[in-house]
């Protein structure tokens, strides 16, 4: 880890895990969504739920979504920015059962476009997303991160670790995960380096990868 | 960093005859494969973002979103208490404001937490301030700083929730007690006695902010953590040594941290939020 996770980072106040650590869970859920978002339901969970307009998290999820990194100070007036671009917010509280008591389910709209994103501030301004519509992950976007959905079939996993590996980029840690046997199978990868455009649109030409995103670190 | 332990690091720094800084620095070049002027740079930037925070908080008429919270850094300033040196007063007051700002949705270096941002920065740049020290050897501290930081976060925890305020105060004081030392020409040895000296002293200190929220007594609490340090810097500088080494301190803190119940870490389901006062803020806010 860094000497500066610990002095740092540099961030709008007042709390690690119910600002900063929400902004940086509504900026991985912009980038898992990728798309232009029109609306937003966004459900609150426990401590979440019950401090969230002492500690600015409406507003630091908001923040996050609309792109703005932790030490951005537009995160304040976030609410009203998110109006002006016509994005439509709306938060409800919750119990999402059996989740951190820092947590947030955004339900994220778009055009001809749905999908569920839950993501946790797990402690200082560290956090993970939990959930990705119907698929279980986990990763903190502290590394240069992908999202790939494939065919559940043998071999599947290594083709795309080869590819990886063709372009010298070293996996730091990897989890995959399906549904249903022989369906869609999701991985998470964690690398070591920023991968570029081109090792993206190799992934995408296979004919059994369905879906590939990139989500860059902080 | 590599280093898991403290002993380690003042081992390392007495061994080669370096500050402890430099050793995290170079770990920090080493981990990440970058430059030492990158390194450097990016605690420049964190200097700067500190130096602004301290200012922000002086300016009047500031009251965090709730109103609980605001203005006190300048209440202290403005007043002429004779009970405190003038050193200890700057500290201070520097504290309440960084530790203000933050309450106000203000711009702050979390160091080691949000709620505990005041700490470094005031202990830090007063020292540097007042004893003409230059800005070199100021961002040196704050590596050093940093590093002690990162061991704790490696060995124990920096969360209220995780260890109660003495993992977020009583971490921050530690750290600026003992990057203070290293600022003012201590010997390796001597950061670790003050790191030691000052996290002890914190042990047990619970976590229990009314509503829920980084105000009552976060803010106020940054003050007194940060004249906590100085304590901690005049014993270890004059040689007094802490009998428990900081890396017994730490693990005895992450013990304290699990017993500690859970309704005393950041669950605001006991001590000064269960109050009276406090009860009756968090139901005034309820509809807020």
């Amino acid at each position: 880890m860094s000497v500066f996770n610990v002095l740092g980072p540099i961030m709008i106040g007042p709390s690690s895990s119910h600002t900063a650590g929400a902004v940086k869970v509504g900026y991985l859920a912009r980038s898992i969504f990728k798309d232009k978002l029109e609306k937003a339901d966004i459900y609150l969970h426990g401590s979440f739920a019950r401090t969230f307009k002492g500690h600015g998290t409406d507003r630091a999820l908001v923040g996050g979504l609309l792109g703005f990194k932790p030490d951005d100070e537009r995160i304040r007036d976030s609410l009203n920015i998110a109006k002006e671009r016509g994005i439509e917010i709306e938060f409800h509280l919750s119990d999402l059962r059996g989740v951190h008591p820092n947590t947030a389910k955004m339900k994220l709209y778009g055009e001809n476009k749905e999908m569920t994103i839950i993501g946790s501030s797990i402690g200082g301004s560290r956090i993970k997303i939990i959930q990705i519509d119907d698929y279980e992950v986990d990763f903190s976007g502290e590394m240069p991160t992908l999202w790939v959905l494939h065919k559940d079939e043998p071999g599947e996993v290594g083709i795309i670790t080869s590819i990886l590996g063709s372009y010298k980029l070293n996996i730091a840690s990897m989890e995959v995960f399906r549904n249903k046997k022989g369906e869609v199978g999701s991985a998470i990868i964690e690398l070591d380096h920023k991968v570029n455009d081109y090792v993206i649109s190799h992934l995408k030409n296979m004919d059994d990868i369905y879906q590939v995103r990139y989500i860059e670190p902080f | 960093m590599h280093y898991n332990k403290i002993r380690e690091l003042i081992e390392k720094a007495e061994k080669e005859d370096k500050k402890i800084s430099q050793i995290v620095i170079s770990e920090e070049m080493d981990e990440r494969e970058i430059g030492r002027e990158a390194v450097i740079d990016e605690m420049k930037e964190n200097l700067k973002i500190m130096r602004e925070s301290i200012e922000e908080g002086l300016i009047p008429g500031r009251k965090s979103a709730t109103g609980l919270t605001g203005g006190e850094a300048l209440t202290l300033q403005d007043s002429d208490t004779a009970l405190t040196t003038p050193l200890y007063k700057k500290v201070i007051v520097k504290a309440l404001a960084v530790a203000g700002v933050n309450a106000c949705m203000g711009k702050v270096v979390a160091g080691p937490t949000a709620g505990a941002s005041g700490i470094v920065p005031a202990v830090l740049l007063t020292l540097a301030e007042e004893n003409e020290i230059e800005e070199e050897k100021l961002i040196d501290a704050l590596f050093t700083a940093g590093g002690l930081g990162e061991i704790v976060s490696k060995k124990a925890t920096l969360a209220g929730a995780a260890g109660g305020c003495q993992a977020e105060c009583g971490v921050g004081s530690a750290m600026a007690a003992g990057a203070a030392v290293e600022l003012l020409g201590g010997s390796p040895q001597q950061v670790g006695d003050a790191f030691a000296l000052a996290l002890k002293n914190l042990l047990g200190l619970v976590c229990d902010p009314v509503a829920g929220l980084v105000e009552v007594p976060c803010v106020k609490r940054n003050g007194f953590a940060a004249s906590h340090a100085l304590t901690a810097v005049n014993m270890a500088l004059s040689g007094i040594q802490s009998v428990i080494p900081p890396d017994e301190v730490i693990q005895a803190m992450m013990e304290v941290g699990d017993l500690l119940p859970v309704s005393l870490k950041e669950t605001s389901e006991a001590g000064l939020a269960k109050t009276e006062t406090g009860q009756k803020i968090a139901e005034d806010l309820q509809d807020f």
